[in-house]
């Protein structure tokens, strides 16, 4: 039976995917073609999305971007036998966006149907989770530790610590935390992990579980996500049937459980430990550190909290050893790391590369610039509280340390493409606009500081006294950076600071050309 | 959801949902933000009738689930269109001119953002990234995501929304 897959993604389903699955199957039907129709996860190329491909002897060929209204045309041009129709790609593995990729994390999204546990193993899932089961934790936050594996939400802090830490501790209950709340714009690597190879997030948590000695883990997921929330939910059901999850792990003494939390809408759940105010059923108000959570998290018990990206790491550290991965990247950024081309950009989707390409080398090479086809003004890397980089600055290097010395942050590897049509006074203006809406208002530099820093930077672009308020403006971000608990009210100022550096022009407009508008 | 006017009320009492769904997490304090979800899933918001039942029911104040259902944006104070748009205003999406296309969208729904068409048909509601960054701008109608939205494409949606 020949095998046709069409994504579930939620980023393919945008674009039509569940309509052209239909339509395949429909016509499959019509013509009396017997197929098995799969709905797998995404390759991560956006732009040709929905991506529909056949299995063939010499590999997968590849159909895109398909509509439901070319199914008819795919199936006269005998699209299951030969890749002569015009949509046609070629074998997906020779697609230079995907053969140029180094991909640890993503080796199997989009090639496996994510809800299959034999298709998982058969892709090499679980040998990480069945060298962990035979080991102490102790062995295991050594192997993590010589990975060199950096916390992938955006901190970049040592995972291995963090791990060893909650592996030391006595506790009569430990937990492991998943930050599934990824609510950067720009970013949508956990989202793919979590449609389109969930036993992997599950396989990594559980590693972590036995690492740290934790019998209860979570994953709070972002309600924006209604996709990613179903289909983990799913796969927790199913690995727990299939004794890879709770009780006595594959016959081993070790048990480990998973529970899905859904977050609500809170940008500031993204902190952890306003994610914990929130797991434990509270308003998401940041809590002051110390106590950091890996000694009092979630209800005062030892924690390992990380990202979806960072845990999905760990399968793959543990199966192939610290060392194999730390033979990726630059200084001290090891491994890979998913970057997400978005916004305005041509070829939109996920890389996945060692630290060390250059940002120009992501948006030009892999992403073919800007969508509009017009000159690139700005980047916004690193979500809403990264710096807005000039064109100027492509040459560097993505890695924590060159990113941190530019006054810049990788974060969640999220890049955010503008063209020359962007207004970056507006831009910097949201930056503090969204702090307002989005702080969880314990500090009052961010709670009240971003409120007032949208009223400066309107009065600097009305020209109401434009030196002097631009003092004021750089004064107020030193407050927020000196006065907040956290990154929103600590970060905000990066993208506000940054526009005014980079692009002074858009803060300089004449009074004319402003009262014109 | 459309009010039935019938002359006996077969819909259970609000306060009665609120408490079945919350004894189904077994009323556990830290299930606040679940037992929520699934009463604004099933009446579509959360009523003023609930607070004090899930209070009672989970042993905590009533102020602390009044700072809960206020503290989160997903939450809905009052009734919601039959159906809800989620349309993205980060960044990514602004990049691909999602400002223009909300103020189309609000023009096009003859309301602004947080508010229901008065039809009753459509609630649009601003959020902040859906995670479909490569496909902007996007948006979200009930559970439904949809990428490269234009005007145009809106008021095609919104014409089949309100039939």
């Amino acid at each position: 039976m020949i095998k046709v897959y069409v994504p579930k993604d939620s980023a393919a389903r945008a674009v039509g995917s569940d309509a052209v699955a239909d339509a395949i199957e429909a016509e499959a039907k019509a013509q009396n073609i017997a197929i098995t129709l799969i709905r797998n996860g995404s390759r991560g190329m956006m732009w040709l999305e929905p991506l529909v491909e056949v299995e063939t002897p010499e590999g997968r060929l590849a159909y895109g971007p398909v509509s439901a209204s070319d199914v008819k045309a795919l199936f006269q041009s005998k699209f299951l036998d030969d890749g002569k129709h015009p949509l046609a790609l070629g074998l997906t593995e020779e697609l230079a966006y995907l053969k140029n990729q180094e991909r640890l994390t993503f080796a199997r999204c989009g090639i496996t149907d994510p809800l299959s546990i034999s298709d998982y193993v058969a892709h090499g899932g679980f040998a990480g989770l069945k060298k962990a089961l035979v080991k102490t934790g102790a062995e295991i936050v050594a192997e993590v530790t010589a990975s060199g594996l950096r916390g992938r939400g955006g901190a970049g802090f040592p995972t291995g610590i963090k791990w060893k830490t909650v592996c030391d501790l006595k506790a009569s209950q430990k937990y492991v935390c998943c930050n599934a709340d990824e609510g950067d714009s720009g970013t949508f690597a956990d989202r793919m992990v979590m449609e389109g190879d969930p036993f992997m997030l599950v396989e990594g948590m559980t590693i972590a579980g036995i690492a740290g000695g934790a019998t209860q883990g979570f994953i709070y997921i972002r309600s924006e996500y209604p996709d990613a929330i179903n289909v983990m939910k799913d796969a927790i059901r199913i690995a727990t049937k299939a004794a890879w999850l709770g009780h006595n792990i594959q016959g081993t003494e070790h048990s480990f459980s998973l529970e899905v939390r859904r977050g609500a809408g809170a940008y500031i759940c993204g902190e952890e430990t306003s994610m914990l105010e929130s797991l434990e059923g509270k308003r998401g108000m940041v809590r002051a550190k110390p106590p950091i959570p890996a000694i009092q998290g979630l209800f005062g018990k030892p924690t390992i909290i990380n990202n979806v990206l960072s845990f999905a790491a760990v399968p793959y550290i543990m199966a192939e050893g610290g060392a194999a991965y730390k033979n990726y990247g630059m200084g001290r950024s090891h491994g890979t790391l998913p970057f997400q081309l978005a916004g305005n950009i041509k070829h939109g989707g996920l890389v996945e590369k060692a630290f060390g390409i250059t940002l120009g080398q992501l948006i030009n090479d892999f992403g073919g610039g800007t969508h509009s086809g017009r000159p690139l003004r700005a980047v916004q890397v690193g979500g809403p509280l990264g710096s807005y980089l000039p064109a100027s600055q492509l040459n560097l290097p993505m890695d924590y340390e060159s990113f941190a010395a530019n006054g810049a942050m990788v974060g969640h590897g999220g890049v955010v493409v503008f063209d020359d049509t962007v207004d970056m006074a507006a831009q910097a203006r949201f930056a503090m606009e969204f702090c307002a809406i989005e702080s969880c208002g314990k500090c009052t530099p961010c709670r009240i500081g971003s409120i007032r820093g949208v009223e400066v930077i309107d009065r600097i672009v009305a020209g109401v006294e434009r030196d002097k308020n631009l003092v004021l403006l750089d004064d107020l971000c030193q407050t927020m950076v000196d006065g907040s608990l956290c990154a929103m009210g600590g970060l905000t100022p990066m993208p506000v600071q940054s526009a005014v550096k980079h692009f002074p022009e858009d803060f300089d407009r004449p009074a004319e050309m402003v009262a014109a508008e | 959801m459309s009010k039935k006017h019938t002359l006996i009320d077969l819909n259970p009492p609000k306060h009665a949902i609120a408490s079945a769904i919350s004894s189904r997490y077994d009323n556990k304090p830290d299930a606040l933000l679940e037992i929520l979800h699934d009463i604004q899933h099933e009446m579509g918001y959360i009523p003023e009738a609930a607070l004090p039942v899930l209070a009672k029911a989970l042993n905590i104040s009533r102020a602390e689930v009044h700072g809960v259902v206020s503290f989160y944006h997903e939450f809905r104070r009052k009734p919601a269109g039959r159906h809800v748009v989620k349309m993205c205003r980060a960044e990514a999406c602004q990049s691909m001119g999602s400002n223009e296309l909300a103020a189309a969208a609000e023009k096009t729904l003859k309301i602004r953002f947080g508010e229901t068409t008065s039809d009753g048909s459509i609630t649009l509601e601003a959020v902040y990234c859906l995670g479909l960054c490569a496909t902007s701008p996007s948006l979200l109608v009930d559970e439904r995501p949809m990428g490269r939205m234009t005007a145009e494409k809106f008021q095609a949606l919104a014409a089949e929304l309100a039939s």
